[in-house]
Formats: C-alpha cells, structure tokens, sequence
C-alpha cells in the first residue's frame, strides 16, 4: 500500500501543485495498486493505462507552466454507465460490450478541461438497475470490507474502487440509491445531488426524471471538491437548471457555527423494526453527536414512507423501458445473428443483449405504461409522488435537514438476494424518496459494525441546498474522528 | 395471478422481447409477486392529485435553432454493427 493513494484527492491536489510530488508518480502508484489489489475487489471493467499516463504527461505539463487547477493530475475512476469518448463504455450489459462513445459526458468534459486522469471504467449493476452489482454482465464486484460480500449497487465498481485505494475518487450515478446505498456498504462518501443541478449530458439513461451524476470519494473535502466542478447548467441537459453553483469548499469553512441551532429532523417512520439495531444504534450515536454540538433535533413524520418503493417500481420501471427502447441492434451496440426479419432482429438483440433485471424491469414499465393499466399504475404512482414531495415541503418546514439510516443492514453476502427480486427492491427502502422528490442526499460512513464492515448515514436537505448537507457532514466526520478507514483487503 | 402467461407474452412483444418457456415461469411468479405488491398504491386516495412527473419545477428551454455540428457522420456509424457507405444497413423494413 503506498503512501500516495493514502492521501485523499484534495491532498494529492494540494501537494501536486506544491509540486511534492509528480504527476506520473501519483498515476504510478494508482496502477500499480489496480494491477495488485483489483484482481481481488473486481471493481474495473476498464483499466485505460495508457491513456492514464499520457494523460499524466499533459497534467503535469500545465501544473508545469503555472496553470494549476483543483483536478489536475488527480487518478479518477468512472463509473462506466457515462460516456467517455474513445473509451468502451458498457453500462456492464452485453448490449454495449464492445461501445465506444464518440463523444464526453459534459461531466467527463469538465474533468478533462482540468487535465484530471482517468484510470478507467467502474463496473455496475446492468443499466443501472440493481442494489448489489450482481446484475453486472461481466462479474460481480467485491466488498473491499469483506470479499464474500457486496460492495452495493448500481455505483458498486465505484465505491469499491475509492474505498480499496484504488482511484483517488470517482463519480458514480443515482436513480434510487445507487450512490449512497453503496458509499455506505464500502464506508465511503457519497452525494446525490438535486436534480438537475449537475448535468446528464452523456449519462445513459435510466429514469430520465430521477438520475443524477454525483460524487462517490474518501470523505467530505473530496465531495465538496467534487461538485465545486461537476454542478452546474449545462445548455446540452434541458434539465439542468441554470442557478448559481456556490463554492462548497468554501461552505464547509464555517461548518462549526452552522451547527449550532440547526434543526435535525428524524422521521420516525425510518426508525422501525426491521432495521439491524447497530445500524440503528449507530446512526442514533452520530445525532447525538451533532445535538452535543448545538443542533436541535426534532421528531418530524415522512407519512407516505411506505408507499416509496411501490412508487418508484412503477415509475422507474415506466422510464426504463422507454429509455431503453433505443438497443434495438440498428445503430450501434449488440446486435444478434440468425434473425430473419426486422422484428426478430429487435427481439434477439433485445433478448440476448439485456439481462434477467434489466428484462424485468422493462417488462414491469411496458406493462404499467400499456393500455388499459396506465392509470392503475403509472399515473397513480405519480400522483403518490407528489403526495411524496409534499412530505418533503412539509418537513423543511419545521427543520434544515434530515437525518437517517441509509439502508437496513449492512452490506449482505453475494449471491444472498439473488432469488427474491423483491427483497432487493425492498433494501432500497431509505434511500428511493429522495429520487422521488429530487431533493439532494448525502450518505457517509458513521461506524464499523461488530462483523467489521461499514455503516452509513444519510442527509437529506431542501432543493438546491448540498451545501447544507456538506456543512452538516463535515462537522460529523471531524467529530466522529473515524481514522483513515482502511478496508480488510488492504491489511494483507 | 395478476398477469397471465398470455398477458406476459403480449407484454414482451410490446417490448420487443422474447423469452424461453423457462423465461417465461420464472418471470411469471416474479412479475406477480412485484405486481401484487405494488397493489399497495390502491390504498390511497387520490383522487384530485396532480401527478408529477418532473419533481423541479421548470419552464422549457428554448434555444434559436442553429446548426451546429456536434459529431461527424463518421463519429455516428463508428460502433455501426452492419454499415455499407454512409449507411445503417438492417434487414428490409417493408
């Protein structure tokens, strides 16, 4: 384990302008580390080494010539369900095994404009759907915690990566959790932020009106750093929305006063049975934690809770198989051999392209959306979402953020709900709201349980108010003093 | 059953699926016990309630319809699985 992917991206930033340390040598070690430890963890569908250090090279060249900029020469790891161009983009399906992208997500854009590296492509559930990384074509990730379990899902490649040391942060996706279910289960930090703050040019679709491109990386600074360049309206998403990005490193300066007075909901219908009590416990400690430090802590009630995840299995489902009408095997991606006309071409391609999830939940959507089942089921779930979002409106009335656990358990073995698609879907329980209403979340690791694997919290905040939930999360991680964190695999 | 083997076939042809006898039992009991629980939205009223669709209030944003080349011809049939030319091949539409 090397001293250089200790340091966090701010760090490694900081000394990298400082001229510490160099580019190459930073990039060196991050392979090397990849080269060791993945074939283990099984968090890189993509490892672009070449690309890597040239990219190095050109980083190196402007922090030479005083040019300098936050990302400049720091390795990132992508989750490979955003394009980058000229690099295999999978979405880990068969349908786009062999894709390459001609052009940039605009989030992979703005990362290149400050000469970032980029080590390569992170696995994920197929398309996105999925709470494990199981539903990967390609293999599954594992636990950098514990190899006989999950790392989490969709962004699992992504979370494992940043939690083995194994890029210095990465960016991952959120549709109903698949950022901070799996930031939790790796002990690392993950932010969905509100909807439409960051742009979803280059993202591959999923539920067109609750995806959103975010950070995953080893703690707050890093998040803050993050978003300091991904947010921000982007002509090519007409869902972006073009408000004022603030400086969130800046906004965690003054994190300690913030704190003091500061309303902290807990809805009591995300404190019930069913939940693991370490979780519980652990969650219940760090509120403790920030009401010794001045906040207010209110009991506040989020009544349609139990409506979320039969809400979201009909809405997301509805987008998907709209979205993913496009693999058709005409312009680009899979397409299957031995067909005899044009619709057989389509249900090959389709059948032998996707897999069992992903045929699911198209299955689900088409179903919902069809004639006669439309206003059962999608229209009726998007009526439960709006009595969902004033939930949240009510709430931010009486406080300035939510707090509460981010899944039920922590990280569960591989291969243990495989069987029972709804078990899955029902792990998603703390996390699909906030997808639902397209208010920002935050999740980041509180403690370790007695099994040795990590345990989240999630911060839920107001629209358009990351800035809040990085403030509130800096002072929790400052206080907590949880120490560098490092995952089993790295003890050997 | 919520959904018939026959509903779920007419489903997958919607869908442009298709799927193997086996497929098809599996995804059966899977598909009903989804369906039937998300029954559970039944037990509210909502009778007045305007959908969302799109949780951030926006208007729609207009931009002034000018060409702009984004990628080349040869950029968008680069991952073409058939292409003769500057063409998409596919087998015969009509």
């Amino acid at each position: 384990m090397s001293e250089l992917t200790e340091l966090t991206a701010y760090e490694l930033s900081k000394k990298l302008k400082a001229k510490e340390i160099s580019c190459e040598e930073v990039t060196k070690a991050y392979i090397e580390q990849i080269e060791q430890i993945d074939p283990l963890v099984k968090s890189y569908l993509t490892v672009t080494k070449d690309i890597a250090f040239e990219q190095a090279k050109k980083a190196q060249e402007r922090i030479d010539s005083g040019n300098w900029m936050p990302f400049t020469g720091v390795p990132l790891g992508i989750k490979d369900v955003l394009c980058t161009k000229g690099v295999r983009t999978t979405c880990a399906s068969k349908m786009l095994e062999n894709f390459i992208p001609p052009y940039d997500a605009t989030v992979i854009e703005r990362l290149k404009a400050q000469e970032a590296v980029f080590l390569g492509k992170l696995n994920m559930d197929e398309f996105a759907m999925g709470s494990s990384t199981e539903n990967s074509a390609f293999f599954p990730t594992h636990n950098p915690w514990d190899l006989e379990r999950v790392p989490g899902g969709s962004s699992g490649g992504s979370a494992a990566a940043v939690s083995a040391r194994l890029c210095a942060a990465s960016l991952g996706s959120d549709t109903g959790g698949s950022i901070r279910q799996p930031a939790s289960h790796c002990g690392v930090v993950g932010m969905k932020p509100t909807y439409g703050r960051v742009s979803r040019f280059g993202l591959v679709a999923f539920a067109s009106s609750l995806d959103q491109v975010g950070p995953i990386c080893r703690d707050i600074t890093d998040c803050a750093m993050l978003m300091n360049v991904i947010a921000g309206h982007d002509t090519k998403d007409s869902t972006s929305v073009d408000f004022p990005v603030p400086d969130y490193l800046e906004a965690i300066k003054d994190a300690d006063s913030f704190i003091k007075g500061l309303r902290i909901g807990l809805p009591k219908e995300y404190f019930v049975s069913g939940v693991d009590k370490e979780v519980e416990d652990s969650v219940r400690a760090s509120i403790d934690k920030l009401s010794e430090l001045g906040a207010e802590i209110i009991e506040i009630s989020l009544p349609h809770t139990e409506y979320a995840i039969a809400t979201y299995y009909l809405i997301a489902p509805a987008e998907a198989c709209s979205n993913l009408s496009r693999y058709d095997g005409v312009k680009y991606g899979f397409r299957a051999k031995g067909y005899e006309n044009l619709s057989e071409m389509y249900k090959l391609t389709r059948a032998q392209g996707f897999g069992p999830e992903v045929k699911r939940r198209i299955m689900i959507g088409t179903y919902a959306l069809s004639a006669g089942y439309y206003d059962a089921y999608y229209k009726k779930a998007s009526q439960v979402r709006t009595l969902i979002i004033k939930d949240f409106k009510e709430a931010f009335n009486n406080c300035d953020v939510i707090a509460t656990p981010v899944t039920p358990t922590p990280a569960f073995k591989l291969g243990e709900k495989l069987d029972d698609p709804l078990q899955m879907y029902l792990s998603d329980i703390f996390t699909i709201s906030v997808n639902l209403a397209g208010i920002p979340g935050l999740s980041m690791p509180c403690a370790i349980s007695s099994k040795g694997l990590p345990i989240g919290i999630q911060f839920m905040s107001d629209y358009f108010k990351e800035d809040v939930l990085l403030k509130v999360g800096y002072v929790l991680e400052q206080n907590l003093k949880m120490g560098r964190r490092i995952p089993k695999v790295l003890l050997k | 059953m919520k959904i018939t083997i026959e509903e779920i076939k007419h489903v997958a042809d919607l869908a442009r699926l298709t799927f193997s006898e086996e497929e098809l039992k599996s995804f059966s009991q899977q598909l009903n016990d989804i369906l039937t629980y998300v029954d559970k939205l039944g037990e509210l009223d909502t009778s007045g309630i305007e959908p969302t669709f799109h949780a951030v209030e926006l208007d729609t944003p207009y931009k002034s319809d000018e060409v702009h080349q984004v990628i080349t011809t040869q950029e968008s049939l680069s991952n073409a699985p058939e292409r003769e030319e500057d063409f998409f091949v596919v087998p015969r539409v009509i």
